[in-house]
């Protein structure tokens, strides 16, 4: 699968693309092949053997990535991505989880399964893809579309306020997380390897352009333009508050590392309780570290 | 602390805690779930026996999650299942599906209460006969099984897993409120007198292998992560690669194939027992907690004169067309008790054919059907023929 037909020397990335499946449905000027493109780069630099790397997508344009991935991939059902990564990961500890979707699929569908596989500190990677709009089915409003944007189903402009999603995997106790937009490709790659390689829930979000669909519809222009409003609008903040962390499309598009601690995993603390070596509550409250003291650092 | 999987022995257990005991003689080292009544104690004895036995529960944050954690687990190579009831398997229709059309082996224990909607918690019902059959979206076949005591909880939980694995796709325990909750006599085998099917694994080296490419028995033999194979596993349409295509020919392909598996193996995962049934005139067709109403009907009809035996239907899905046909032609009547308004006997009147008439005792729930019930069914029907 790996040879290409004229004999030249393969593309470093061909070990792990489906070839035979090329070309990609991403439409020209999206942002989620520049992605992908770094996601098979931190596969690589992460070290982990790739019989041992697995990715589970949900649906949406994102969630075709599992697709064109030349691992053990799956396609699953709208949001619920991160509950099969749970199953998978738990049945097969040693593999290592990348979950890659869409702003809709993981926080709109999917939202209550992010929160809580955050909170049990499930040992996966969360990639997201965050294209404002749901571009799959024709760029309906999102859980992450900017207030007052157009879109097909708030054709005047949008009356609801978009979720922060780096404030709230923090709050809900990722160990790692990271925005940056698809035009970050090293940040991106240092990002995803990083969240490959820390044991805990990682989450990375990627600000991606959809021509079709949001950047067309709320006259941002095309690709060449889109691409430039992020690279002027995108201000790098390492460290903050991801509460701080604002995306303002006529100011800041906030991006950075945020949040990079540690924490006992939902494996690490069902074999430690199961060990019956600890007291029985509240006398054990202090032997294990709560979200709250650790989520910020 | 290591324990044993298999608790070989004689027991006093009740039906949800002899479903668990069950799964974990079958292979079982992967289970999620989301609290209902009445299958919390599946669950419950699931989170104090599987850490012993070196496998993982997690409490999921709801139904659809907890269907989904069973398809991810048994791709990472577990054998896996869930509980419910029927409110949490209404929301696991989605994943369902998807085991399906993935041909994910796992198997789910819906304890039925009584409906619709949160219905009566704590006490019977059968409702949820039709929404095994076709709650899943799209066409495709299921098998599901109907234990009528804490015993055949255990006995039947091993066999879901077994067909599970054998075909490839999610089997449903179809019980109830009254078999789960009731405590019985359990008897546990030793673990090699346990039988235990796998699921088939590939054979060949990855760049031949083909994820849904069927074997003679329409069964393709499948490979989890890590083992090296690289494969793409979709709820889209796929080709025997796994590879999404989005055509009528692929769609048509696929659909066979999971629905084939079934029909094709459907004399050999159909299993019933009959009671009294050699020179019987009328037949009761039962199932689950019915049963045992059905017998002792029978037994009353006997008494009275009335040549009555029953048939349990240990699989109602799929549903035993032959033997339904063939019986059919053999009774003056078929009556059926149903703790629903009537959905099996659907069934019964379709593969009967008109050749005798069937007749229905329903009960909305909350109760079982008492044998009297059915008594007065018996009569009334034979005198109709008479």
């Amino acid at each position: 699968m790996s040879q290409t037909q004229s004999g030249a020397t393969p593309h470093p990335h061909d070990l792990l693309l489906r070839t035979d499946r090329i070309p990609h449905i991403w439409c020209s000027g999206c942002g989620i092949g520049t992605v992908f493109g770094c996601v098979l780069t931190a596969i690589q630099k992460s070290g982990h053997p790739l019989d041992d790397v697995a990715m589970v997508s949900g649906i949406g344009c994102t969630g075709r990535m599992a697709g064109y991935l030349n691992l053990d991939s799956f396609h699953t059902t709208h949001g619920r991505a991160i509950p099969f990564a749970t199953g998978l990961k738990l049945a097969r500890p040693q593999t290592n989880v990348i979950v890659a979707s869409g702003d809709g699929d993981l926080f709109a569908i999917g939202g209550n399964h992010f929160i809580h596989a955050a909170r049990r500190n499930m040992d996966l990677t969360v990639l997201c893809v965050n294209n404002f709009n749901y571009g799959m089915t024709g760029g309906q409003v999102a859980p992450s579309t900017p207030f007052g944007a157009k879109t097909t189903t708030t054709r005047i402009g949008n009356y609801e306020e978009p979720f922060n999603f780096c404030s709230l995997a923090a709050d809900c106790g990722a160990t790692y997380v990271a925005r940056w937009t698809s035009l970050h490709v090293r940040w991106i790659t240092e990002s995803l390897t990083e969240a490959m390689q820390k044991k805990g829930f990682s989450f990375v979000e990627i600000l991606a352009p959809c021509t079709t669909n949001f950047g067309k519809r709320n006259r941002l222009g095309g690709a060449v333009d889109l691409a430039k409003f992020f690279h002027e609008r995108s201000v790098v903040r390492n460290h903050i508050d991801p509460k701080e962390a604002v995306l303002d499309f006529n100011k800041h598009l906030v991006v950075g590392k945020f949040v990079d601690i540690e924490r006992p995993t939902y494996v690490d603390n069902y074999e430690l309780i199961n060990r019956r070596e600890l007291e029985d509550w509240p006398g054990s409250a202090g032997k294990v570290p709560g979200a709250e003291e650790l989520a910020h650092g | 602390m290591a324990q044993k999987a298999v608790l070989t022995g004689t027991y006093f257990m009740n039906g949800d805690e002899a479903c668990c005991e069950g799964a974990l003689a079958a292979g079982c080292r992967f289970f999620a779930a989301y609290p209902i009544t009445p299958a919390t104690e599946v669950a419950e004895r699931m989170s104090e026996r599987l850490p012993g036995v070196g496998g993982m529960f997690i409490q999921m944050e709801d139904e659809l999650a907890s269907m989904a954690a069973i398809l991810g687990a048994s791709w990472g190579g577990a054998k896996a299942m869930t509980s419910t009831s029927g409110p949490g398997f209404s929301l696991m229709m989605e994943n369902i599906s998807l085991g399906l059309c993935t041909e994910t082996p796992c198997v789910v224990c819906n304890v039925q209460r009584a409906g619709p909607s949160t219905g009566l918690p704590t006490l019977v019902g059968q409702g949820d006969v039709m929404q095994a059959r076709w709650g899943p979206h799209g066409p495709h076949e299921i098998i599901a099984v109907s234990p009528s005591s804490p015993q055949e909880m255990f006995d039947f939980t091993v066999w879901a897993f077994n067909l599970a694995e054998q075909y490839r796709l999610p089997v449903i325990i179809l019980a109830d409120e009254v078999v789960g909750h009731m405590t019985e006599r359990v008897v546990i085998p030793p673990a090699d007198q346990v039988p235990v099917v796998d699921r088939k694994k590939p054979t060949v080296p990855p760049e031949e292998y083909l994820p849904f490419h069927p074997d003679a028995d329409g069964v393709a033999p499948m490979a989890t992560a890590g083992m090296g194979y690289r494969m793409h596993i979709s709820g889209l349409t796929h080709d025997e690669r796994g590879y999404p295509a989005m055509d009528e020919v692929a769609q048509a392909e696929m659909v066979e194939r999971i629905v084939q598996k079934v029909r094709k193996n459907a004399d050999t995962i159909i299993d019933y027992e009959t009671f009294l049934m050699d020179d019987a005139e009328v037949g009761i067709v039962a199932y689950g907690i019915s049963v045992r109403s059905a017998k002792r009907a029978a037994t009353e009809a006997r008494r009275r004169g009335i040549k009555a035996g029953v048939v349990k239907l240990n699989t109602i899905w799929p549903f035993p067309e032959k033997m339904v046909r063939d019986l059919a032609g053999k009774v003056r009547a078929l009556v059926m008790p149903e703790i629903n308004y009537g959905q099996l006997v659907l069934e019964l009147e379709r593969c009967a054919g008109g050749r005798c008439p069937v007749v229905l005792v329903p009960h909305a729930g909350g109760a079982i059907i008492q044998p009297d019930g059915i008594l007065e069914a018996l009569e009334a029907a034979l005198k109709e023929t008479a």
